[in-house]
């Protein structure tokens, strides 16, 4: 899922600041998942506002609304009512979210509650790490489901560099080196053979680095 | 006669059938807020902080009129949205009282309580309404006399505090005044 996390309270009042009504706009998907920005999640960044503003003494006022996702057309159009009454949208979506609400209601000034910061994956409770990078040409099948380009802090493809000590990274000893990861799954799994192909140097057009991906189903198109 | 700030007034209420309870009311504020009676919410837990509370009672044990307890079936049920909402309604001070950590009897409602209390005072303190408001407490059942002098801890507390910033413009929320409270 994508993960996101709340920007300080001094940061979102700055963005809000000079509207007479604003609509805290969640989101159902990932951001509920962690926490970050749904329904409850708007209900407390409400209550922080109210308070903000009664401190303040002006009159603002907060409209909540909670859709199933934000990055489907179908679901963002459900905003519409709410979206037309207020000066500002504050959207608790991921980025996805923001861009989309932005998308669908030209006219409405849409800004971010969150930082997005990655696609990753719950380890406990209250930890999430970052998994994917998104890189748009997956290898995980050669490396025990490790992902190399990102759990590698150098993205290396084709085994550690010399900075791997007792297993962790050089960049930061709290970071597992990935490809001691990866070489002991692949020991476990019996399949140390598949890491002797050498992977080419990678595709990055392929990533984001190629500019703004698309996916096209012709088959699922009305 | 004039309230002088010190001045500890006694009133008698009088209770059919169970003779007479004495209540006594301090109207002293503090030397910065004179006059201030602070507003209190205390949310309890069943098993624990409520039971005490009612012990406390049983012993006839005084404590300040301002904490107004809110029973709870375990300190876990509290979440963000209350506390805030408790201030928002009008209070100048929160606590939440549980069982003592280790003994909660749904094992650990109160530790996830003692999180959420501590990631609330941040955003207190955040928004300016401030993380002192806000409390966590542990005690168990038989323990009345702790309850009464969490009660006076809190209340002094917030005395010395002031009204909560959202207090301070016109019109409270629904935490009001009752009768003996003043």
């Amino acid at each position: 899922m994508i993960v996101a996390e709340r920007k300080p309270m001094e940061e979102i009042l700055r963005l809000v600041d000079g509207a007479k009504s604003i609509l805290v706009a969640g989101c159902g998907g990932c951001v509920t998942v962690h926490m970050a920005g749904g329904e409850k999640e708007v209900e407390v960044l409400a209550s922080l506002l109210r308070m903000h503003y009664k401190m303040q003494d002006k009159p603002v006022e907060i409209l909540t609304q909670t859709v199933t996702r934000q990055c489907e057309p179908e679901y963002v159009r459900e905003l519409a009512e709410n979206v037309a009454k207020a000066d500002v949208v504050l959207s608790m979506g991921c980025g996805v979210g923001v861009q989309f609400i932005a998308e669908h209601f030209p006219q409405a000034w849409v800004v971010p509650a969150l930082n997005t910061k990655f696609a990753g994956a719950t380890l406990e409770a209250g930890v999430w790490a970052e998994r994917c990078g998104l890189c748009g040409e997956c290898i995980l099948y050669k490396t025990g489901g490790i992902c190399p380009v990102i759990r590698c802090s150098k993205s290396l493809l084709n085994g550690p560099c010399g900075g791997s000590q007792n297993g962790k990274c050089e960049v930061n000893p709290d970071i597992d080196c990935a490809w001691q990861l990866i070489f002991d799954r692949m020991k476990n799994l019996g399949k140390l053979e598949l890491l002797l192909e050498i992977e080419p140097p990678k595709d990055w057009s392929k990533a984001r680095d190629g500019g703004p991906r698309k996916v096209i189903r012709e088959d699922v198109r009305l | 006669m004039e309230d002088k700030p010190g001045e500890i007034k006694v009133r008698l209420c009088g209770r059919s059938g169970n003779g007479v309870m004495l209540m006594a009311e301090e109207k002293e504020g503090s030397a910065a807020f004179p006059g201030f009676e602070p507003k209190i919410v205390a949310f309890a837990c069943y098993y624990c902080a409520y039971s005490a509370a009612d012990l406390a009672g049983s012993m006839r044990i005084q404590y300040p009129p301002n904490v107004r307890i809110i029973e709870l079936p375990c300190t876990g049920k509290v979440n963000p949205q209350m506390l805030l909402a408790a201030f928002e309604e009008g209070a100048d001070g929160v606590y939440v009282a549980g069982c003592m950590e280790g003994d909660c009897h749904f094992l650990r409602g109160n530790l996830r309580a003692k999180r959420r209390v501590q990631y609330v005072k941040g955003l207190l303190d955040e928004i300016g309404v401030g993380g002192a408001r806000l409390e966590m407490y542990n005690l168990s059942s038989s323990m009345g006399p702790r309850f009464a002098e969490i009660a006076r801890e809190m209340t002094e507390r917030i005395r010395a505090l002031g009204p909560s910033p959202l207090n301070k413009k016109a019109g409270a929320g629904r935490v009001q005044e009752d009768a003996a409270g003043g």
